[in-house]
């Protein structure tokens, strides 16, 4: 009677692992993530062996590959992140759409601030320097310049000019 | 006279101070050349025919192993004849030739004199393995991880490529394009080896 127990308990402990172990494999197991899921982390990596044509675009079969591989991992429960950086470890910081600030990529987000600032500058000193020569008289021929040293120039030119005649 | 105009305190000044210009120029000059390093650097391979080929490592993938390691390095390997193949599944040349390298490997491999490393260019790990598998591939095989040893020979490649080093570590010859038959690989490799 006593074995009959025992083997009605470990029967019913088998039978309650049995049905709570493929419970848990499939709770890991993510749905499968929908196009727009995958879509949303390939556009921001670029297909390793197009020119400039970003993955949730590109036609391929090889980038069809890729995008079912992201599909994969975020059904594995990988964040975006760790998505990308597999492509990186793999296929180098140019599957990026958006390069690391590092290296020589941090002038891309340097330069063109930069240059917009250094263009507000010299327009603003441009117009500035617009504004005063309109704001001021005009005395002769070079407007600004001394009347009195215009006058001495002019006379001397006119002088010139009647000694070749 | 018209130095005295220029001179004249009346005139207003135009232009940024000499500095600042200095600055500007040398700024654009750097920037150019930057621009032109790169640009130049994108068209051409590290090195080419007759040139050292720097060391590199090929991790390789789970099934392969070289001399007991899953990693080989080009040093590791001075003194022999070293084809390097680059290869993908999505490449459907290299499904032609994948039959005639593993003939050649075959040929070659009781010597000990040439060893094949098959380097998986921008692919997908699963994809790659069913190619091996596939094609019976046995020599050491690995992926391009960072795509950091392709840029080496061509930063353009066109695949499949073979590169052939000889025992110095100095590259003989490139193939672009997958080898025609057994016949041509064993022609590009034979001159390389002493005693045949």
């Amino acid at each position: 009677m006593k074995t009959k127990t025992l083997f009605d308990l470990v029967l019913c402990m088998l039978i309650f692992i049995l049905s709570v172990v493929p419970v848990a494999t499939v709770s890991a197991q993510q749905p499968t993530p929908s196009d727009d899921k995958v879509n949303a982390i390939a556009r921001q990596l670029y297909c390793p062996i197009c020119e400039n044509t970003p993955l949730d675009v590109c036609p391929t079969q090889a980038c069809h590959d890729w995008r079912e591989l992201i599909r994969q991992m975020l059904a594995d429960g990988k964040t975006p992140n760790e998505i990308k950086q597999y492509f990186v470890d793999h296929y180098g910081a140019r599957v990026l759409a958006e390069p690391p600030r590092a290296g020589l990529s941090w002038l891309i987000y340097v330069i063109p601030p930069l240059a917009f600032l250094i263009g507000v500058f010299l327009l603003f000193r441009a117009f500035r320097t617009w504004k005063q020569l309109r704001k001021e008289p005009a005395t002769g021929a070079v407007a600004g310049s001394d009347p009195a040293l215009v006058d001495e120039y002019a006379s001397r030119l006119e002088e010139e000019l009647r000694k070749r005649t | 006279m018209e130095q005295n105009l220029a001179n004249s305190p009346d005139v207003p000044r135009r232009g940024a101070p000499l500095w600042v210009q200095i600055l500007v120029w040398v700024g654009l000059i750097a920037l150019l050349v930057l621009l032109g390093l790169g640009l130049f650097r994108a068209q051409h391979p590290i090195i080419s025919i007759g040139s050292k080929v720097p060391d590199f490592t090929l991790k390789l993938f789970d099934d392969y192993q070289y001399q007991h390691a899953n990693q080989t390095s080009l040093t590791s390997l001075h003194g022999k004849v070293v084809v390097v193949n680059f290869w993908a599944s999505w490449c459907v040349t290299c499904a032609d030739e994948a039959p005639d390298m593993e003939a050649a490997w075959h040929y070659y491999q009781p010597d000990g004199q040439v060893v094949f490393l098959g380097v998986d260019y921008t692919d997908v790990d699963s994809k790659a393995l069913d190619f091996l598998t596939k094609f019976e591939i046995t020599y050491p095989n690995g992926p391009d991880l960072g795509t950091r040893i392709t840029p080496i020979f061509n930063r353009n490649i066109a695949m499949p490529e073979t590169y052939i080093i000889d025992q110095q570590g100095i590259l003989r010859y490139k193939q672009i394009g997958p080898f025609p038959s057994l016949a041509e690989i064993r022609t590009a490799i034979d001159p390389l080896l002493s005693g045949r």
